[in-house]
């Protein structure tokens, strides 16, 4: 008889235990091996959210756990809906989440189409370019401070080498107008190579005949672009925008090293300031109340990209 | 037109799903506009509406 996989490790099994499972459908089993996974998904993610909307409707503070909580009803979620502040902070957040997501796609686009043609020293530049994404967003945050600094700062020179200006007569994480640019600048560059990658591997899946058949129907090279290579990388694309619209709506790290949430709160994106409310005002039920309308915005809208993405694809 | 409310009286998941995400999207646009306040007001309570209204109606039939 020939020993395959499933042969040996009926061998191996134990015989106590063989004898256990011998008595077990395959569902029975099935859910033996889904278990553990069903359990841990429910005790890290859905109990925490089903006890963050419950807290949501209290006063609870977590930092005086010993104190009577009081049922406050929709008081929190009605505080934060009329607050101007937490309004401009939702504000700095579409500011963010526009460019980055536009600049990235863009750029992204743009580098894997390049990189998809054949030249020499092709995996190289891959390499290159990719190098942005690997850093931990502390170390990114921190050197682009110094990038940034008006007297010993690159950045500062490179645009007066461009521009004429002073490189000192302008401050980057210091000013409330190019703040929100320094933040969008520095996400981009990070992560631009992330959706260069997702582009390429959908360059890469086109099959070449489909561009022979257009060369023999004599389509003109953008004619081959608009009508074949768009709308075969658009589920990538469109993969790409949703990973990094969810990432950059819940940025934080980055930011925080950058500026701070400053100069002001011109840089304050909601997570920071979501951060501040529960862990340094220790709001918590105010801060929950705060994380549930933020919740049923991403969910809200990955509904959405689900849906139009499975309408692509059915294409 | 006529097909899209036809589909929205015979409980069709397809005209169903095209007011829900009109409903997230116009909440999620009203959460983040810098122009009047009372929208942000009411982003959440729209948001919430289109969201959950997607999960039921994405079990209704074709």
């Amino acid at each position: 008889m020939t020993e395959t996989p499933l042969s040996r490790a009926a061998q191996a099994t134990p015989p106590g235990v063989a004898r256990k499972i011998r008595g077990l459908s395959d569902r029975a089993i099935a859910w033996i091996f889904v278990g553990p996974t069903i359990f841990l998904l429910l005790a890290i993610n859905i109990f925490p959210l089903i006890w963050t909307i419950r807290l949501s409707f209290t006063d609870f503070k977590a930092n005086r756990a010993g104190r009577e909580i009081k049922n406050v009803g929709l008081r929190n979620y009605e505080r934060i809906l009329t607050d101007s502040d937490i309004w401009l902070n939702m504000q700095a957040t579409a500011h963010f989440l526009f460019w980055t997501i536009f600049f990235q796609v863009l750029i992204g686009f743009a580098l894997a189409y390049l990189i998809n043609k054949k030249f020499r020293g092709n995996d190289l530049w891959t390499t290159i370019i990719v190098l942005p994404m690997m850093l931990s967003p502390a170390v990114v945050g921190n050197f682009w401070k110094f990038l940034y600094q008006p007297q010993i700062g690159l950045f500062n020179y490179i645009v007066a080498f461009f521009t004429g200006k002073d490189p000192s007569s302008f401050e980057m994480l210091g000013s409330v107008d190019l703040a929100p640019w320094s933040i969008v600048i520095v996400d981009t560059w990070m992560w631009t190579p992330f959706v260069m990658l997702i582009c390429l591997a959908g360059l890469r899946s086109i099959p070449d005949y489909i561009y022979e058949a257009a060369e023999i129907d004599r389509a003109s090279k953008l004619r081959q672009f608009f009508t074949i290579t768009i709308p075969m990388v658009l589920p990538f694309l469109m993969l790409a925008v949703l990973f990094r619209g969810i990432e950059n709506f819940k940025m934080f790290d980055l930011v925080v090293q950058l500026t701070g949430g400053g100069p002001g709160s011109t840089t304050e994106l909601t997570s920071i300031n979501l951060k501040r409310e529960a862990f340094e005002k220790w709001r918590t039920g105010y801060a929950s109340a705060y994380a549930i309308i933020l919740f049923v915005t991403v969910f809200g809208l990955a509904s959405i990209y689900v849906k139009a993405l499975n309408k692509v694809k059915e294409r | 037109m006529s097909n899209f409310f036809s589909g929205l009286l015979r409980l069709r998941r397809g005209p169903w799903e095209m007011v829900a995400t009109i409903l997230i999207a116009l909440g999620v646009f009203m959460l983040m506009q810098p122009f009047v306040m009372w929208a942000f007001t009411y982003s959440f309570i729209t948001t919430l509406v289109g969201t959950v209204m997607f999960i039921i109606v994405s079990h209704f039939p074709e």
